[in-house]
């Protein structure tokens, strides 16, 4: 399911006095069944574009189209429950949205509120619970008896047991240790490898070097670069205005060429550093 | 939850905003009790006056007070309404059944309407131009005397700070989660009364909880900074009374003798 975005404004408080311009005539093609990266600094409207693909929020103008749907401006809120159980979101700290007595309930309650009968759900929520990296024995708890890693995974899992086509990902990783961290991203990967399009909002430079497939910059509402992560990274104007900047290995990399070092392309993974120091010393 | 201007402070400079909330805060209290003295034409025509001045003053767009009237536009409208029509009167204009219509209750019908307009006008400016935590410093110097009847000031104003501190967290919080459960499928506003209601269920709960998160965290951070009790503690704030507040009362006391003035007249 390709997601374009045509000329799409979005104005906070339109027509009154405190109006404040939350996206500025952004277009943009979100690629089916890819994995892409948005990156831009706090407030630059990040989470206001991706609040647009499943109509939370509607464009002041321009329009979305997300499949065969399309969001205006005059979009009304009724019959929005077929996009919203194809577009899952998993919001920032998605703990604090847990609220049923049992871990299997929560996890329910998204595809219930989508038409499954209780036996799919039930399903969906041992094999959901499994796959984000629990035990089956949670579902019988309180949520609110989990540790905060374990809660963002119980969110993640409820979220995706709708089995969303799209998956949108609000800094998922924020406040999660190293290793849980690494789980959800493989996670993440995974799931789109098997024919998800994942969208993941992210501050973390080195995620969006690792997994995805292509990249978008927002800076004050406007969209100012897009295109696989490699030709981002590698664009100088960018760095220099300090609105990106590098992966790990990449700003690495750099320090390398100034001791000698020739790369065409800057590596951006560990791998591809580790790849291209190799060759480099192998072939001198 | 944007609509609601009544309430909002903006930031600004002005004269208004310079003056002492204390004195703000008492005054728009006495303004909203003189409105009440006010009886025909020419008083209430002056207080009119007197408030589109103070606006004026405030250097604010008067959208905003336009706006602030919104909210309760059909309360205004349904108490202008009964007064048109049940003002008894010896010569209708219009009479049915128990419906009357006449000059008087049109008259009356009319102060109702600018009471409304001046009272919403006056304390829009004064929440407009005054931040929480001087409306909160104010109502802790305001309420200073009821130490001495063993009445908790400090904790109360400590209290009060905090909730007008986290009203715009928990609208934050409020929204996140609304979105994050409509994403979830669930549709607010639809259906009958009882499905309603249920499903403010999934926001009613997650917010309670994170509110208990937030004033654990808030106490132990509290306590970890050296709060012991109210009792005992430096000001940081200090409110500072000075000509300017003495002429706004001395304003304030011309405008009501002009007005009791007016009154009789």
């Amino acid at each position: 399911m390709e997601i374009t975005f045509e000329h799409v404004t979005h104005s906070y408080e339109a027509n009154s006095p405190t109006a404040s311009l939350g996206l500025d005539d952004v277009s943009l093609t979100i690629k089916d069944k890819l994995f892409t990266a948005i990156v831009g600094q706090t407030g630059s409207g990040k989470s206001t574009l991706v609040r647009h693909i499943n109509a939370l929020l509607k464009p002041t103008s321009g329009k979305v189209i997300v499949g065969k749907r399309v969001i205006t401006s005059e979009t009304n809120n009724k019959n929005l429950k077929p996009l919203r159980k194809q577009v899952g979101m998993v919001f920032q700290f998605p703990e604090s949205q847990l609220f049923e007595d049992t871990v299997e309930k929560d996890i329910m309650f998204g595809p219930m509120n989508f038409g499954a009968t209780e036996e799919e759900a039930r399903k969906a929520a041992h094999t959901m619970i499994k796959l984000v990296g629990l035990d089956e024995s949670l579902l019988s708890k309180s949520p609110f008896d989990l540790s905060g890693g374990q809660m963002r995974r119980v969110a993640i899992a409820g979220v995706l047991a709708s089995d969303p086509e799209t998956v949108i990902l609000d800094e998922p990783t924020a406040g999660l240790d190293p290793v849980g961290r690494l789980e959800i991203m493989n996670l993440f990967k995974d799931l789109q490898e098997k024919g998800k399009t994942i969208i993941l909002i992210t501050h973390n430079m080195d995620d969006v070097a690792d997994y995805a497939d292509e990249m978008a910059v927002i800076h004050s509402g406007k969209l100012i670069a897009q295109g696989p992560p490699k030709e981002v990274f590698n664009n100088q104007e960018l760095l220099q205005d300090d609105v990106l900047t590098l992966p790990h290995s990449a700003s690495f990399a750099k320090e390398l060429q100034q001791k000698g070092f020739h790369f065409d392309k800057l590596p951006i993974t560990i791998n591809e550093l580790g790849t291209e120091i190799k060759q480099q010393l192998n072939g001198d | 939850m944007d609509k609601i201007i009544l309430g909002r402070y903006l930031p600004g400079d002005s004269i208004i905003y310079r003056l002492d909330p204390r004195g703000k805060f008492l005054l728009t209290f006495y303004f909203v009790g003189i409105v009440f003295l006010a009886n025909n034409v020419a008083s209430y025509a002056f207080l009119l006056a007197f408030v589109l001045f103070a606006v004026y003053l405030s250097k604010i767009n008067f959208g905003f007070f336009i706006k602030g009237l919104r909210p309760i536009f059909w309360l205004i409208l349904f108490t202008v309404a009964l007064q048109l029509f049940f003002t008894p009167s010896n010569h209708p204009l219009w009479h049915w059944g128990i419906l009357t219509f006449s000059k008087e209750g049109m008259v009356i019908a009319g102060y109702i309407f600018i009471r409304f307009v001046l009272i919403i006008f006056i304390s829009t400016l004064l929440t407009l131009t005054t931040t929480p935590i001087e409306i909160s410093d104010s109502i802790e110097s305001i309420l200073k005397p009821l130490k001495k009847i063993n009445f908790p000031v400090t904790q109360v104003a400590l209290m009060l700070s905090i909730a007008l501190r986290f009203v715009p967290l928990l609208v934050d919080e409020t929204t996140k989660i609304m979105d994050a459960q409509r994403a979830r499928g669930v549709d607010f506003g639809e259906g009958v009364l009882i499905k309603r209601i249920k499903s403010f269920v999934p926001i009613l709960i997650p917010l309670f909880v994170s509110s208990f998160s937030i004033a654990y965290d808030l106490a132990i951070a509290m306590e970890s900074r050296g709060y012991k009790d109210g009792e005992g503690r430096s000001k940081y704030r200090v409110l500072s009374w000075d000509k300017r507040d003495n002429l706004m009362v001395l304003f304030m006391a011309v405008v009501t003798i002009i007005l009791l003035f007016l009154r009789s007249y």
